[in-house]
């Protein structure tokens, strides 16, 4: 075990090398290349067994992911926003190979109008693509993840590609303290991945995808995978508690942070609820009873987990990273549909979107949102899902609009421009 | 000339007798693509792992069936290739660390319709042969998106009519050269073949079967209802191409291209056309000279210099 100042890239690339990756097909995009860069240098010096092959796509990229995978090797790939999107045609077929393999993404906002900086629109797009999905809030947790993510895809009982994700920039780029630890002891931990009924062999032919007609065994194959997303919740469990034992760290489905008391509980995923934590913290001192859920696992939902941490409480803060376009946030959806009809569900669920495209989300914001939670408790009314913006950003960029104004009205008047 | 001295198949009688490719596949009746697939398959054997794009061949496996031997994956209609360099890669790493025996090693085929050739597919296609891929690609052509009901695609000739170009003068585009896309990419092999030429189509695959590298083959294939003629006559219809010079019988190894067959004496061109239901529009209800003339002239114009 070594500990190093790794950036979320760098632990995500130690974890693919520790797992002793096969194959690695590889296509680039801001902010995830240092990932793939670093895989290939590790090759490149011998350091690192693994074969990586750049290819023309994302959407080639994971075809020939899962057609490795399909063929018995353990594959890895990376990839972040337009390029997850440019892939969701085979993200739906990967998983309905039933292939293992990890990828990871790196979360990034999506176009138009195009952008560099992260939020979750593009993960969630692939939410209901078969995939698993954990989500990470520290470098740390991006390697480990990794490699639990491979024992949870090569699980017998669920056998779909994970998808780790993380938030471009403040994770992707930022260094921290991570351990490495020793290849011997992920070695016990990760055996080689060793599939029996799945492969081409010219000795044991089999047939991959092939078509289905009429409803009836679409449905079959449908229903069996979205068992095996299910089972993964229980599989995921017994790997966290395996985990723990080997390395020390324990990563649940749902981190709960002084939720056990907590009169109003904060709700997110990503590195941004590192930013709740501190507001947490500082409420805490303030003598407010407030505690944070971040949900690691996307799918399968970790619906029980939430029902049992959020029972009782007085209000639910939702904070999402994301937004659905007529709809609203995502998680807010996903959590209100896991909690409506209960008897104990939190009788106010609020939800504020923020940090789109990078935009930061501070303290002041954080206790704004728990503010106006208290007072919707206290009148028994919801209010409205809210965009969190404020007058001085909504200035700013009415400054932009007079700027492209301004040049309009030269060029109207034959400015030098062409 | 292909190596009529060497190969194992000097004449018709030494072609196999019997298929490979199981019966009681849902293609149409006349499928010129299935009857090339069928001897190719004889041929390459069944140490395969066809790797497949969305296209009418797709229903070759329904499950439970399958009519292969060998093994089959389905992938989408744009990365058929790079389904095949997913597998390729994974069964040389499998061999490399000894994973598997020798034995267990598979050609690695991809199979996919122009539509997927031409079009969308063609990105992913260049890619394998600049990475230069060890497999063998099937493009069976019938000159439209055949699966959606025939709809134009790349490969559709000047003047046909389809589902999308149903006007007086038919297709106003023009065939996309594959064969030249292809060759440009200096591959190890490109070929055209058609499934009436079996003792050609079976030495070119004889050949690619004995290369490495990307090997391209593309078979133009009759499709009764595509093309709207009576299935019995799917076989003449390939002739027919051959014959006028439609279609030329063709292969590219190191640089150059050689003709294996010479339509000597061409025929007509229309003699070829009227079979078809798709060009009607030429010969009733009167003849189109000017657009006869136009695709006369451009078949003539490629063999000008050849023959
Ligand atoms: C991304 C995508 N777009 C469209 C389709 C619909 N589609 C299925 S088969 C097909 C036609 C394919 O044509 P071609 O490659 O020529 O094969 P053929 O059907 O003629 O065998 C199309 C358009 C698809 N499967 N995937
Ligand atoms: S539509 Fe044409 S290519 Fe497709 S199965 Fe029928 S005959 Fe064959």
């Amino acid at each position: 075990m070594s500990r190093r100042l790794l950036t979320g890239n760098a632990a995500a690339a130690w974890a693919a090398r520790l797992a002793r990756v096969d194959y690695i097909p590889a296509f680039p995009i801001t902010p995830q290349t240092e990932i793939i860069e670093s895989l290939a240098n590790w090759i490149d010096n011998g350091e690192m067994a693994g074969r990586l092959v750049t290819l023309e796509s994302e959407h080639s990229m994971l075809t020939a992911a899962g057609a490795a995978a399909a063929t018995g090797v353990r594959v890895y790939s990376a990839t972040s926003s337009q390029g997850l999107l440019y892939g969701m045609e085979m993200l739906y077929n990967v998983a309905g190979w039933r292939t293992p393999f990890v990828l990871t993404n790196v979360s990034r906002g999506l176009s138009a109008p195009i952008t560099l900086e992260a939020d979750h629109n593009d993960i969630l797009a692939a939410r209901d693509s078969g995939c698993l999905q954990i989500h990470c809030a520290t470098c740390q947790e991006v390697l480990d993840s990794t490699l639990m993510a491979y024992r949870l895809a090569e699980d017998e009982r669920v056998r779909l590609p994970v998808i780790v994700n993380m938030d471009g920039f403040y994770l992707s780029f930022t260094r921290e303290p991570v351990l490495i630890p020793a290849a011997s002891d992920v070695d016990a931990f990760l055996p080689p991945f060793d599939p029996e009924n799945i492969a081409f062999r010219a000795s044991a032919p089999a047939s991959q995808a092939v078509a289905v007609l009429g409803g009836s065994p679409y449905s079959y194959f449908r229903y069996e995978m979205h068992l095996a997303a299910m089972q993964a919740l229980e599989v995921y469990e017994e790997i966290a508690t395996k985990f723990a034992e080997k390395f020390g760290r324990r990563h649940d489905a749902v981190e709960a942070y002084h939720c056990e008391d907590a009169e109003i509980v904060l709700v997110m995923m990503g590195s941004f609820a590192t930013k709740a934590r501190a507001a947490v913290d500082q409420l805490r001192a303030a003598g407010q009873a407030v505690g944070l859920l971040r949900p690691r696992l996307l799918r399968p939902f970790p619906a029980a987990h939430l029902q049992r941490l959020l029972a009782g409480k007085q209000g639910v803060v939702v904070i999402d990273q994301n937004l659905s376009m007529g709809k609203g946030g995502v998680l807010h959806a996903e959590l209100a549909s896991v909690l409506y009809g209960r008897k104990d569900a939190p009788p106010i669920l609020t939800s504020f979107i923020g940090g789109l495209g990078g935009r930061d989300i501070t303290a002041e914001e954080f206790f704004e949102m728990v503010k106006v939670t208290r007072e919707a408790v206290a009148s028994g009314n919801t209010p409205p899902p809210r965009l969190l913006y404020n007058r001085d950003e909504l200035r700013e960029v009415h400054k932009l609009q007079a700027i492209a104004h301004v040049e309009r009205e030269e060029l109207g008047k034959g400015g030098d421009k062409p | 000339m292909t190596d009529e001295t060497t190969s194992a198949f000097r004449r018709m009688k030494d072609l196999p007798s019997t298929h490979l490719l199981g019966t009681g596949t849902p293609m149409c009746s006349g499928c010129g693509g299935l009857q090339a697939l069928h001897e190719i398959y004889d041929i390459l054997g069944e140490k395969t792992v066809f790797v497949n794009a969305a296209g009418c061949m797709t229903l070759l496996s329904v499950y439970p069936f399958t009519p292969f031997r060998g093994s089959w994956l389905y992938t989408a209609m744009a990365s058929a290739p790079a389904g095949a360099q997913g597998v390729r890669d994974a069964l040389d790493i499998l061999l490399e660390k000894k994973r598997i025996p020798p034995e267990d090693d598979l050609d690695v085929v991809v199979l996919t319709g122009d539509g997927s050739a031409y079009g969308m597919g063609l990105s992913a296609t260049s890619g394998a042969m600049e990475r230069d891929l060890d497999f063998l690609y099937i493009c069976y052509d019938n000159e439209g998106y055949g699966n959606t009901g025939q709809q134009y695609s790349g490969a559709t000739p000047h003047a046909a009519k389809t589902a999308t170009s149903k006007g007086a003068h038919g297709f106003a585009g023009y065939k996309k050269d594959l064969f030249s896309i292809w060759a440009a990419h200096k591959p190890a092999y490109v070929a055209t073949v058609i499934g009436s030429e079996p003792l050609d189509l079976a030495r070119k695959i004889e050949k690619a079967k004995s290369m490495k590298g990307p090997r391209m083959i593309i078979a133009l294939a009759p499709c009764p209802p595509g093309w709207d003629y009576d299935p019995k006559d799917s076989v003449e219809i390939g002739k027919l191409a051959v014959k006028s010079g439609v279609w030329p019988l063709k292969e590219y190894v190191d640089g150059e291209v050689v003709h294996t067959k010479l339509p000597h004496p061409r025929i007509p061109i229309e003699e070829y056309l009227q079979k078809q239901g798709r060009f009607a529009h030429l010969f009733t209800p009167r003849r189109d000279e000017a657009l006869l003339a136009q695709l006369q002239a451009k078949v003539d114009a490629y063999w000008e210099g050849i023959e």
